[in-house]
């Protein structure tokens, strides 16, 4: 049991370093965001691991969620200004 | 450069660290007079609650204040002539089963919260992300600002209402122990647990949903700031 | 040095950290360092997790695993650092909310993202 829940801890960490040095490193902005919506919800996997379920589910709701769509909507809001300038 | 710094930092902390086997005294405290003293069955709301509540009013404190920069920021710039955006007939459809559905289980996670894992802060965050799908499914329905603010006013000053009871009543500042504290694992048990965390969920949904609110529908009038 | 689930989030905690900084002093874009910014909230919240897990136990709840209540100090772990990262991640999300908004405001200002743009405080 302990040596299955390494194995897979180990994996997502994997996961998370890379998409979070991709979310840096990309030249489109909505790939970064989602990139780090995913880090957000594999970290509530991780605290969910860790035997916390409070901080699991806080996690889910406001960082996977909330934090994702407050980027998108002012993603959006910079790009309609942008497009308004250079007409 | 810094970052090598910082980096060396935390080295020196993994250096250091080894696991724990026992509990240190403070956590043993927490673990083993919460059935008794607080009655309630998830011990990380009563020290959220009860033991640190005082934290708890400073983290609302900051809640509140953001929502009202933000608003105060955001309505400078003037309302924007909502023209008509064609939404998809899949989002709409698909709001009218999922909004009420998500304000049920929010309200559920907030009332439970000293049963099972979950809580104000849960609670309020799914209302708000529901009333948001709420704000992208139906663009020109605008939300009755005023509502909103009414609810979020109140749930403020009632809190600090059961905190003062709480200090004329009982032991001291938002204690819990006035109202009573019924059998472990009833939902009308741990004293004034779920009523101060139904108002901070409320409190915080309201926040949220009025901090997206403000942002849709702000205009582009440039500020003298 | 055996290897236990702490340490391997300690360590992933710590890599997030350091990720997020350099992101937050080598970009140009605004966007981009705040989403680093992020990055490093989410890392510090999983590092103060990691600190409070012993091995063995299960969460601090009293249900169905932790049966009777003067269980809890001998099956449940620590349940100070979750209280502390619950609060936590709610700040981060707030004072995310504010760098955003401020960022969009500066937009409309100048109308662009790049900080070489704003050079006014610069002596």
């Amino acid at each position: 049991m302990e040596i299955f829940k390494l194995i897979m801890l180990s994996t997502l960490a994997v996961v998370m370093i890379i998409s979070a040095v991709m979310a840096i490193l990309s030249k489109e902005m909505p790939l970064a965001i989602l990139a780090s919506g995913a880090i957000s919800l594999l970290a509530s996997i991780f605290f969910l691991v860790l035997a916390s379920p409070d901080v699991a589910m806080t996690e889910a709701a406001i960082g996977a969620g909330l934090t994702t769509f407050l980027f998108f909507i002012i993603l959006r809001k910079t790009e309609q200004n942008k497009s308004e300038h250079e007409k | 450069m810094l970052v090598l710094l910082f980096g060396i930092f935390l080295f020196q902390i993994l250096r250091l660290y080894h696991t724990q086997e026992t509990l240190n005294p403070t956590a043993a405290y927490y673990n083993t007079n919460t059935p008794s003293e607080v009655g309630a069955a998830n011990v990380v709301t009563a020290i959220v609650v009860t033991y640190r509540g005082l934290d708890t009013l400073g983290e609302v404190t900051v809640l509140f204040l953001t929502a009202m920069i933000l608003g105060y920021i955001l309505r400078q710039g003037g309302r924007e002539k909502t023209e008509k955006d064609t939404t998809s007939e899949i989002l709409i459809t698909a709001a009218k089963v999922l909004i009420p559905g998500s304000i049920v289980l929010g309200v559920y996670v907030f009332i439970n919260g000293h049963l099972t894992p979950g809580g104000g802060f849960q609670g309020g965050a799914i209302i708000g992300t529901a009333i948001t799908l709420m704000i992208l499914a139906d663009p020109l329905h605008s939300l009755r600002a005023a509502l909103l603010h009414f609810v979020e006013s109140m749930s403020g000053f009632f809190y600090i209402v059961i905190g003062l009871a709480g200090l004329i009543f009982a032991g001291g500042f938002l204690d819990n122990r006035i109202l009573p504290a019924g059998q472990l694992g009833d939902l009308f048990s741990a004293g004034a647990i779920p009523l101060i965390y139904s108002l901070i969920g409320l409190k915080v949904g309201t926040e949220i949903s009025s901090i997206i609110s403000n942002i849709n529908e702000t205009g582009n009038n440039t500020v003298k700031l | 040095m055996s290897i236990t689930i702490d340490k391997v989030a300690l360590v992933l905690g710590m890599i997030l950290m350091l990720v997020g900084l350099w992101g937050g002093f080598t970009r140009t874009n605004l966007l981009k360092i705040i989403l680093s910014f992020s990055i490093f909230d989410t890392g510090l919240n999983i590092l103060i997790v990691a600190l409070g897990y012993l091995p063995g136990r299960t969460a601090p709840i009293i249900d169905g695993v932790v049966v009777a209540a003067d269980n809890l100090a001998t099956r449940a772990i620590d349940p100070v650092p979750q209280a502390l990262v619950l609060t936590a991640i709610v700040i981060g999300f707030g004072v995310t909310a504010l760098m955003l908004v401020y960022a969009m405001k500066l937009n409309q200002h100048r109308k662009s993202l790049d900080i070489n743009h704003y050079t006014d405080l610069k002596w």
